[in-house]
């Protein structure tokens, strides 16, 4: 029996607590200094809008980690002695480990500006984040959000729910333009604005100012525009927490390295989630991937590995989602930002602007690489087998009628899809049962 | 826009007010041809030397009025047990009929108006306070600010109308004459579904059930009116509570044919197969030969076909009455149901209980009603089942419990612990169904919302992330835990039987060994 000790209890950690369980009786303590049970992260945003109480965002009950024999200890962990194999905690002293796993997540980035550290500027990733943004906007009329990413768009959401205005500064020419083709950043730019958002495209951040009692007070762009705030949304991503494994003997980089089987330059010491840095490349994918779903999916191949079954970290084609206000967004497969020479296009948008589809296969194959779709639900299993077995953009074109999981009644657009394409697209000589 | 909702819940509440304080607003007074009117002929002669005291007395409000009419029954009826002559003592209620027609006044002579303030303003409040919404919200889930609210997550108004609504059922059940004004402010509608009927605390509580329904369904479409689903769906109980459980029945009544709610069945019927509603149906010719028929064609073969072919959800979330009142007036109330493990326990073991309970209750008054006794195994059935049945479940649990605790438990309490006819219909929909909630691959994220938002308590969210449909008896399908999730892992399904209780399985993993 081993003493395994997991840093973090987010998605990543309490998925390698609960698989290890399922397969042996070793010794599991799971230490966070964030909250004392897991809660979703993803979560938080709805707990400020008041969808939920934190209670509800967590997934597991508070017996849930007693009766499975899950050690929960609340503590910050100062050190790692990898040598002596042992923890150094803020509170509770040493603890000994025979395995180790650090799933400590990532740290919202701050990229040095003057004014950072006024109070009412923040990020938003952690609970304490959260209490902190409850603090720092109660009462307040005007904010500023800094990153045209996920959590950005997510604060907007949550601030513009209390009726606070958000000028929302991103330094692209849309939101976030670094992952989406152009068409759906101009979509959901639209959404954004039609939910009342200031959303300023080519801006940048350049200073902000605080008052005399050290509050923020408002922010200054490189245009040299002042606007009036109480408080700033720093977004602009985030990094893997590694600070605490410094001169620890754990390689790092940007994050902690990993090899296939999510082990690090140590022996009996892995890594998961938000914090590691691949030191081996999947196709398509980058070496850190701060997402939900690959934090649950090391979770499950490393309590594998470490149960006996060594199992490399091999995820299946690339999926994510996420919800825009009011627009879901699905995706499986690649669809970049921008298009890549051998790849080709079509992008379908309802005339609500509240719906599109934009598929990406290979100009010489034909063979399907990949979709973004908002407003419309599909599968997850279809297009992961689909993507898996290289179907060409044909099949996935006519059988799309399959993939569809949007509720009863709801309206179907895939004869309108397949008649866009079509036309647009002759060479592909789709053929359409629907159209018959 | 704003403006326009602030004026209709001033409206709303001016005629809520308005409708809490006809409470106040009669006087009573018992006249010999009153008396002489409403008692039956052979207890008039022992209840007038007592009553007279009453003759020609004001009071003031209906409570001390029906007070003292029970006191003299009471007094008359106990010289008569004194005097061991069981034979007279009195059983008739006359104190709501005496009450009805000794109340004058104000409201009496105003009924019309006072309908137009209470029902119309309302209404039109209601609709200002509602409707101008959907302008000033963009069309998606819009749950902001609910576990802030003082009214939905059991804050003071929250209580106050919990408060209210148990009262209200208290009264309605019980003590019917004290809402007097109440059941005479509806009179003039009763009058022109049915001249010749008169209202009663059944009728009011009928209408007001309706209205709220009504009322609070425009309110569930626009909340959700990105969903085609949830639209029909609403419009479905809205429907089915207006035509077959209000207007249907009073409408048979004028056509001198038996009251009957063509989408109410047993064992939530549970008076269905007592000896005077067979009777009733029986003697009433063709059509009531047909309804009692129908009742029974309805749970012995509809439940089992409708529910194979759809799921529990064509009852409970579709056509029932208690259903559409919960999907409607309690939808604000949704998120406090527990989704705890033993809640989950409580609920299996008090629901199959009362279920047990129906059946062993109906069992016996049909054993009474074709052997022409009135006991079984020496127990008299009406004491001992019949009346319990009547008090505990019928009133108490489904009344009081189920819908006046919508504000502290949610808004299905009596669905989920305590309707049997849910129970047989989960029966069959956790054995023998196609329906179920599947779940999208890998895409859940954990958050919560279709647990929260589950009002049956549903721990949703547990099944989603491990990638396992969703097969739990009490599901009544309403596809909120659709609706709310957002990232489109979760749809209510009809197919093939083959897999519905499959593995669990998160599509996006190589070399997972799932389990």
């Amino acid at each position: 029996m081993k003493n395994i000790i997991i840093i973090g209890n987010g998605i990543a950690g309490v998925t390698a607590a609960r698989h290890i369980r399922k397969r042996s009786n070793h010794r599991i303590t799971i230490i966070s200094s964030e909250t004392t049970h897991f809660f979703s992260r993803t979560a938080l945003m709805y707990i400020y809008m008041g969808h939920m109480d934190y209670k509800n965002t967590k997934p597991y009950e508070d017996w849930f980690w007693k009766k499975n024999r899950i050690d929960l200890i609340q503590d910050f962990v100062e050190k790692v002695d990898v040598v002596e194999k042992k923890l150094y905690l803020t509170g509770k002293g040493k603890l000994s480990y025979d395995t180790l796993i650090i799933a400590a997540g990532s740290k919202s980035n701050k990229f040095g500006w003057p004014g950072q550290d006024y109070k009412g500027v923040q990020g938003l990733y952690s609970y304490p984040d959260l209490l902190e943004m409850e603090e720092n906007t109660k009462g307040i009329e005007r904010a500023v959000i800094v990153g045209g990413g996920l959590i950005g768009v997510e604060m907007a959401e949550m601030l513009r729910s209390r009726k606070i205005e958000v000028t929302f500064l991103i330094r692209e020419d849309s939101f976030w333009s670094n992952v989406l083709p152009s068409q759906e950043a101009q979509m959901i730019s639209r959404h954004i604005r039609e939910h009342h958002v200031d959303l300023r495209e080519g801006t940048e951040l350049q200073d902000i100012l605080g008052d005399n009692q050290g509050r923020v007070r408002g922010v200054v762009t490189k245009q040299g525009e002042q606007i009036e705030c109480q408080f700033v949304g720093l977004t602009v991503g985030v990094s893997p927490n590694i600070g605490f494994l410094k001169s620890s003997g754990i390689d790092t980089q940007r994050g902690v390295l990993v090899n296939e089987y999510l082990q690090t330059n140590v022996k009996d010491v892995y890594a998961l989630g938000d914090c590691v840095e691949r030191t081996y490349d999947l196709p398509g994918r980058r070496n850190i991937e701060q997402v939900w779903y690959t934090g649950r999916m090391m979770g499950e191949v490393v309590a594998q590995t470490i149960c006996g079954t060594p199992t490399p970290y091999e995820p299946g084609p690339w999926f994510n989602s996420a919800k825009f206000f009011d627009i879901e967004y699905q995706t499986y497969g690649n669809v970049w930002n921008e298009l890549k020479s051998n790849e080709e296009e079509f992008y379908w948008e309802h005339h609500s602007g509240k719906k599109a589809i934009h598929f990406v296969w290979d100009k010489g194959s034909h063979q399907f690489l990949g979709l973004n779709v908002f407003g419309i639900r599909l599968r997850h299993e279809l297009f992961d087998k689909w993507l898996r077995e290289k179907r060409p953009i044909q099949f996935v074109i006519e059988n799309l009628h399959e993939a569809n999981f949007d509720p009863e009644f709801f309206d179907r657009h895939e004869t309108e899809i397949i008649t866009a394409i079509d036309l647009a697209k002759p060479e592909l000589k789709i053929k359409s049962t629907l159209k018959s | 826009m704003k403006v326009l909702r602030s004026i209709g819940l001033v409206l709303f509440l001016f005629s809520f007010g308005l409708f809490l304080s006809l409470f106040f607003m009669s006087e009573y007074k018992l006249t010999k041809e009153i008396f002489v009117e409403k008692i039956k002929k052979q207890h008039q002669e022992s209840l007038e030397p007592t009553m007279q005291e009453l003759f020609d007395k004001p009071y003031s409000t209906s409570y001390s009025f029906a007070q003292a009419v029970s006191n003299s029954i009471s007094r008359v009826n106990e010289q008569f047990r004194n005097a061991q002559q069981w034979d007279s003592v009195i059983y008739d209620d006359y104190t709501s009929s005496l009450t009805k027609a000794s109340t004058s006044g104000w409201v009496v002579d105003n009924t019309g108006l006072l309908f137009f303030l209470v029902f119309g303003v309302g209404l039109i409040g209601a609709m200002l306070f509602i409707l101008p919404k959907a302008s000033l919200e963009t069309a998606g889930i819009k749950n902001d600010g609910i576990f802030h609210n003082v009214l939905n997550n059991r804050g003071w108004i929250g209580i106050l109308i919990g408060t209210l609504l148990i009262g209200f059922y208290v009264l309605i059940y019980f003590y019917d004459a004290y809402i007097m004004n109440w059941i005479i402010l509806v009179e003039p509608l009763k009058k022109w579904i049915y001249p010749q009927g008169e209202s009663s605390q059944w009728f009011l509580y009928g209408f007001l059930y309706t209205f709220a329904v009504l009322v609070m369904g425009v309110r569930m479409i626009l909340k959700y009116r990105h969903s085609k689903y949830q639209i029909i769906r609403t419009l479905s109980v809205m429907f089915f509570q207006l035509a077959f459980a209000f207007l249907i029945p009073e409408i048979l009544v004028r056509l001198n044919q038996p009251y009957f709610d063509f989408k109410n069945m047993w064992p939530l019927d549970y008076d269905f197969f007592d000896a005077w509603h067979i009777n009733m149906l029986t003697s009433a010719g063709g059509l009531g030969i047909f309804m009692f028929v129908w009742g029974i064609t309805l749970f012995v073969v509809g439940v089992p076909v409708f529910v194979y072919f759809f799921g529990k959800r064509w009852y409970c979330s579709w056509v029932c009455g208690c259903g559409g009142l919960a999907e409607t007036a309690g939808d604000p109330f949704r998120h406090l149901s527990d989704k705890s493990l033993k809640a989950w326990k409580i609920e299996r073991w008090l629901v199959h209980a009362v279920l047990v309970f129906a059946v062993i209750m109906t069992g016996a008054v049909l054993y009474n009603f074709i052997s022409g006794t009135s006991s079984i195994f020496g127990f008299d059935t009406y004491t001992y089942l019949r009346k319990p049945y009547g008090f505990m479940i019928g009133s108490i649990f489904s009344g009081v419990v189920g819908t006046g605790f919508y504000p502290l438990m949610g808004n299905r309490v009596w669905c989920r612990f305590g309707c049997p006819l849910a129970a047989y219909l989960g029966f069959v929909q956790r054995f023998k169904s196609r329906f179920r909630i599947t779940t999208n691959g890998g895409q859940c994220i954990s958050c919560g919302n279709c647990s929260t938002y589950c009002e049956m308590g549903i721990d949703v969210r547990w099944y989603a992330q491990r990638g396992q449909n969703i097969i739990r008896s009490s599901c009544v399908g309403c596809g909120v835990c659709s609706s709310v999730c957002p990232r489109g892992v979760l749809n209510l399904e009809v197919k093939d039987e083959k897999g519905r209780f499959g593995q669990p399985v998160l599509a996006g993993n190589n070399h997972v060994q799932q389990g």
